[in-house]
Order: C-alpha cells, then structure tokens, then sequence
C-alpha cells in the first residue's frame, strides 16, 4: 500500500490552473470549424452552383453559403471533420482555444458563425435570466450526467473531469449520484427516443434553480444522427437547454468552460476572463 | 460468399464450429425494399447473413426465408452464440425465430410512451428474491444501460440487461451516405475505438473499390489504431482501480491515460484519432516527426509500465479481481468471445494476427502468452500484456516511419458497387463492418461491434460473486454502451 504514497509524489503537481492561468493545451484545442473573416465568395457568389458545392462539404449540413457572399458555419452541427477546412482553405479554419470562439454559448445561435444580427441581445436577455437563477450556486455546484445517446466519447471527457488533470473540484464543482442534490444537468448525446423518458424524469426530480448543458454536437443539435424515428437530433426537444456546447466530443477544457459559463463565472469572450478567487502558485499542467 | 437455405444455415455454421471457426455474427436484411427503412411486417423476403471467422479471412453464408415467411426455426438451440443476434433480428424485422429462449426487446426501445416494460422481470423466485433495478441513469458518469439485478441480498443468481436506451438508428443512418462520410459515422459508432470501427470499415470499402492504401498509410493507421488501445487499456485499469478505493492509482492510471490522448491530439488534432483513418489511407501524416514520436513513446511507456506493476503487485486489489467473474474456457470458446475476454478465458481469436491487415502483416507480433483463468484479473493482466505489445508496435512504427521518405497517405479509393466484410482489432476485440454499396452510395452497413457480441456472456459469470463485485465484473470487461445498442 505505502508505495502508493510515494508514487503520488512523483510528478508534482499535474492539474491544470486553468482558467486562472492560461494553460498551453486549453489555447491549442482544434474547435469546430469556421468561416475565415475575409470568406467572401470570390468566383461569383451569384452563381448557384458554387455556393451548392461549398454547402455540400458539410456531412451534417452546418454550412450556410449566402447569395451575397457570406458564410456562415453553425457550430452547433459540425463534427470536426475537418472536410471544409481541408477543400477550401481559404474560406474555412479551425477555431483556437477552449474558449472564444467554438466555446460554450448561451443561446442556439450563438453558435452560429459570424453571429446572425439579432444574436447579441437574445444572448444578453439569456445571460440575464441565467444570472438570475445561478447567483446562489457560484461555489459550490454539483452536476448529474445523463447520457442520451452518446458515442461514448463524451463520458470519456467529463470523466476526464475528475481525474488529476482537470480536477474540477478546485473550481467547487462536483460530480453527484442522485439529481435530488444536482444543479447542473450534463447531457450527452443525440437525443436517443429510449432515453426521453429517463433524461426527462431525471430533470424533473432536481430542485431549482436548475442548468442543463447540451453537451457535445450530437446533444445541440445530433450531428450526423439528425432527427430520425430513433433520435430527435438533440436534446432540446426534451429538456430546456441553457447553454450548448459544441464539439464531437467537446474537449475537457471545454466542459469545464461552459460549466463555468453556466454558473456566471466566465463569461463567452475571445480574451478570457480570469478567475479572481481560487488557490494561487502551482505548477503548470503538461 | 455461399447461400443456403435456412434449415442447411444452422447446420454449416455448426458443422464449421464443430471443426474450429469462429461463429462472428448473425443478421437480416430485406434486399428487395428501400434499403435502410424499417420493413413493414413480412412484405419481402428477408435475408439472414451469418459470418464465419475463419484462420485467413471473414466468411459470409447467407439463406433467404420463403416470401411472406414471418419465421424460421431460430438457430439460438444449438448455437447459444446467436442468442442476442436473433433477438436483434426480432426487434428489427418481426420475424419470429422459432424456439428462441427470450424474445425480449434487445436493441430498440418500445414506444417512446412506454420504454421497455417498467415490471421488473422475476427470473429466479424463493424466499427474499428481489430485483434491484440499476440504470439507465445511474451513479456517476456512465454510459446509458439498465442492469436488473435478481439477489437474495448478496449474491447474483441471475443478471438481465437492457440496452434499449440508447439505441440511435446508425445503422439505418449509414443507408443513402458516401463512403467519405460513413466512415465518419463508423467513427461515431462506439467512440473509444474510432479508429478501430473506421478501420473496419475502410477495409470493406477498400475491398470494394479493389485498392490498397499505400505502406506509409498503413503503418500511420497501425500508429493510431495501437494508441487507442493503450489508452482503453488504461481506461479499464482507472476504473478498476477506482473500484477498489485506491486514490492515487486511480489518479496515476488516468494520468496516464491523459497524456496518451493528448500525445494522439499532438499528432492529429481529436483526441479519439478521429478523421484520421480515410477509404484509400490516412488523411494525413502525424503532425510530429517519427523521430520525436518515438520519444514521447518511451516518455509514456516506462511510467505506465511502472504504476501497472505497483497496482499488480498491490494485494488488496489483487484480492478483490481474483475469482472475480470467471469466464470458463469451454464457454468462452463456445461463444468466440472477443478481445481481452476471450484472451483471458485462453480463447484468443485476434484479428491482427489470424487475419492481418494494414502494417501488421508486415510488423513483428509474437502471440499473447496464454490465459486460462478466465477472471478479472486475467482480463487485466491480458490488457497490460497487449498495451505492452502496443508499445512495441508502436516502437516499429515510429522506427519505419523515420526511415521511409515523406511519401502519399493515401490513395484515391472510390467504389462503386459491391459487398464486402472488413474487420479490425479494437481494444474490446474484433470488429466487423458488412457493407454494401450502390452506385457509390452505402445502401446498408451494419456493423457488429466486439461489444455486443461479449456483453452477453456478463449473464454467465456471477457465479458466486456478490453484488460488491459488479463494479470489477463490468468494467473488466471493458465494453461500450454505444457499440452494443447503435
């Protein structure tokens, strides 16, 4: 038993201090897809043919070529294939980061990329309502998972979670048993019709305030399992989502945002907030 | 491929286990109707398609039903290994095998009114028999199954399983797609073994298309292909270790396993090697040159090597896997249990050894010392004896990679019509893919993955053990939700 002891001892400290500290492999996560700022059509952005084609790189449908030239990218269905990214670069790039762009959002469409016009006032009356509710559990928030048709993959990140790594519980989050004691509601997967029943029992049985997190592409919107007679391509039609969460699956550091996201305590920015409170010193992960 | 009819099916594939095959899968299909849809009852012929493992490749036997048949004489009598495939075929079809022990719903849900039979079936009845149901939503984070546990108070004379939930219709989502895409989906199918399930199923459409992928590409898929075993080796150690209460193994192991998905990150970008392994190839080279790959290889191996010695050496775990959940010899061979299952019950049927594909034709492998114990611990030991060997393939790798120049990943590999089985080794064993197109669309692929075809021997080894046991049982044999139910 006492060579355990020794053998935690020896390679120091391994959790990372993100968000507090920036950490190298939270900034390099590949997230889902987007257009480049300059994505304009050069050919003939009228010519229908080409703005078909450009759409038909997508296995899931979430690019949207525009008749004036605009293309936009809904996160929320792209499974990181990388097909659009490898076909035409100079319309499409992988975003950066755990955070900023590709991160967790407060509304559907902010997922989409660039943002539709009306976006920036539903996310603020979204953030609102969501600041509301959450005010009380800043420190102290327990999750419950539930896995509606996932791959696998996803259960794989958030155990991840509770490993020494990523270790949420510096950040007062924890994983519990029972959704009586739970404030954060992880769902995973596609939305399978087997498990509305359960995901919808599950919910109703926490206490409010309550959050769910659409964890995952296939859990905002299916990914490549749409709505069929077997899934309803999404957890939303089943249970109300307050944030989404796209990536198939989802990074670590990216769970850990929008769990984050979730209870106010960062906030969907390219140039990330940093904690204020919190343990100080350590090392960096590896 | 051979066809029969349905009476001669169950006679070949006994006749072939009886002299040493393998009996690798069973299921339906309508060839006549709108592939991919749900046949309304009886309308079209329905097709039944066995597969054979043989030392050298995958056979196919096939025997359709008489039109309008709405049964067959089930085949789970005499061959027990098709037990849950018959069951499938019920849930899909209707058709009704004839002297099947249990028809219950297996894959698909009923209504989403009402999913599955919420009365908790009683199989064994005495004096204090109660069933404990646990799941599909159940402690901690897990994958979406109900297990109905029958006890006394302790021990489990019997285990039902329900993997309904989750059931996602890939199958019928792979009808209608291109190749490129599928492979995708194949990914999506049991996601800790991405790169094993698109393997197998790039190998059938390679078949197909009648193309091979260039050596570079091969040996860049065996590099991912070895790394996702490793790191769900570890994975099964973390968990089995967890159940255990050891803290700071638990912590090392998923350290470990950390880094090992972070090393596949570096060299892809997904952590799962996903859009990695293409028809034709690989889509691209691994991001860090052979040379730095082979010291992140060492880096990883000798600490993994380390605490996997300390946790095989720690006697209070050691004492709760040993005797746990034996899987005898004789029935792991009457199943064809897959995988480290199958290893540890000294039935080992590895795919990239009795039907090598990619750079493991050309790779040294010598075979996994043989098991008999058929327990928990043998299992684990079986996984620490693989990830060692996936190691030192991975060492080759990166010592062939370094020598050869850059070179193509791929090739182009477009099919246009046919049928073919591909197969691949995943950590849970083989995996196989039987795919058929048309015209260069999928018009049915069903995969079977290694975890269906083991999650049904989990009836058989409680013998003896109690319910403190089940954490062990369950994640020893290291299987995924997702592949089982699709």
């Amino acid at each position: 038993m006492s060579i355990w002891v020794l053998r935690g001892l020896r390679d120091g400290v391994v959790t990372t201090r993100w968000p507090a500290r920036p950490d190298d492999y939270a900034d390099a996560w590949r997230g889902p897809a987007r257009p480049l700022a300059v994505a304009a059509l050069t050919p003939n952005p009228a010519d229908r043919e080409s703005l078909m084609s450009i759409e038909a790189l997508c296995p899931t449908g979430a690019i949207a070529a525009e008749r004036g030239g605009n293309v936009r990218v809904d996160q929320g269905r792209c499974i990181l294939c990388g097909h659009c990214v490898a076909a035409r670069p100079d319309l499409f790039a992988w975003s950066q980061g755990a955070t900023g762009p590709g991160a967790a959002a407060l509304t559907r469409n902010q997922l989409i990329v660039p943002e539709l016009p009306e976006t920036d006032e539903a996310v603020e009356a979204a953030r609102a309502r969501l600041r509301e509710r959450t005010a009380a559990l800043r420190r102290s928030v327990h999750i419950r998972h539930v896995d509606a048709g996932s791959d696998g993959s996803e259960e794989w990140e958030i155990q991840a979670l509770l490993g020494p790594v990523y270790d949420i519980h510096r950040l007062g989050v924890f994983v519990t048993a029972s959704p009586r004691h739970a404030d954060v509601l992880l769902v995973t997967g596609a939305g399978a019709r087997g498990m509305t029943v359960p995901l919808r029992t599950t919910y109703d049985a926490m206490p409010d305030p309550k959050i769910v997190i659409a964890t995952g592409t296939d859990a905002v919107s299916g990914g490549l399992l749409s709505e069929s007679d077997m899934t309803t391509g999404g957890i939303a039609t089943t249970v109300p989502v307050d944030i989404w969460l796209a990536g198939s699956p989802p990074s670590p550091f990216g769970i850990i945002n929008a769990l984050l996201v979730a209870v106010g305590k960062l906030s969907r920015d390219p140039n990330p907030a940093r904690l204020t409170t919190g343990p100080r010193g350590g090392r960096r992960s590896r | 491929m051979m066809t029969l009819g349905v009476k001669a099916l169950g006679d070949e594939i006994e006749s072939r286990v009886d002299v040493g095959d393998r009996f690798a899968g069973l299921f339906a299909t309508r060839p006549t109707q709108a592939a991919g849809s749900v046949g309304v009852f009886g309308s079209t012929p329905i097709t039944l398609s066995a597969h054979v493992a043989t030392p050298g490749g995958i056979d196919t036997l096939e025997a359709s039903l008489p039109p309008g048949a709405e049964s067959y004489p089930a085949l789970t009598p005499r061959l027990g290994a098709a037990f849950w495939y018959e069951r499938e075929i019920h849930d899909t079809f209707g058709v009704v095998p004839e002297g099947h022990p249990r028809l219950a719903p297996l894959v698909r849900p009923g209504s989403p009114e009402t999913p599955g039979d919420r009365a908790l079936p009683r199989h064994v009845t005495g004096y204090g028999m109660f069933t404990i149901p646990h799941g599909p939503v159940r402690s901690g984070v897990l994958e979406s199954i109900e297990y109905l546990v029958e006890t006394p108070g302790e021990a489990i004379p019997h285990l039902n399983m329900r993997v309904f939930y989750k059931h996602r219709g890939v199958q019928n989502r792979f009808a209608g797609m291109i190749a490129a895409d599928a492979v995708l989906l194949a990914e999506r199918t049991e996601g800790i073994a991405s790169v094993a399930h698109a393997l197998a199923f790039s190998h059938a459409i390679e078949q197909i298309a009648d193309c091979e992928p260039p050596a570079t590409g091969q040996l860049i898929r065996v590099l991912y292909a070895e790394l996702e075993r490793i790191a769900n080796h570890l994975d099964v150690a973390v968990r089995l270790a967890d159940a255990a209460g050891l803290a700071v193994a638990t912590a090392r192991l998923a350290l470990h396993k950390e880094r090992v998905m972070r090393l596949v990150s570096r060299l892809c970008g997904s952590r799962f090697g996903r859009g990695v392994v293409v028809p034709g190839g690989v889509s691209a080279a691994p991001l860090l040159p052979p040379a730095q790959l082979r010291t992140e290889l060492d880096r990883l191996a000798k600490p993994i090597a380390d605490d996997a010695a300390a946790l095989m050496a720690t006697s209070s775990f050691l004492d709760r896997l040993r005797g746990t959940g034996p899987l005898t010899p004789a029935r792991a061979r009457q199943h064809g249990a897959l995988g480290p299952v199958g290893k540890a019950a000294g039935f080992a049927d590895d795919a990239r050894l009795a039907r090598p594909y990619d750079a493991y034709r050309a790779l040294a492998m010598p075979p996994a010392k043989p098991h008999v114990a058929g327990d928990a611990l043998a299992r684990l030991r079986v996984r620490w004896e693989e990830a060692d060997q996936s190691f030192r393939l991975l060492r080759q790798v990166a010592d062939d990679l370094s020598e050869r120049a850059p070179d193509l990943c791929s090739v182009t590999c477009e099919p246009s019509s046919g049928r073919a089985v591909g197969w691949a080794e995943a950590p849970q064993g083989e995996v196989l893919y039987d795919v058929s197109i048309e015209a260069g669309r999928i018009t049915r692929c069903h995969p079977r993955s290694a975890s269906f075809h083991n999650l049904v021997l989990m009836h058989e080894v409680f013998t003896g053990d109690i319910l403190t046991d089940f954490p062990f049982i369950e994640a020893s044999f290291g299987l995924s939700v997702a592949g089982v139910a699709l």
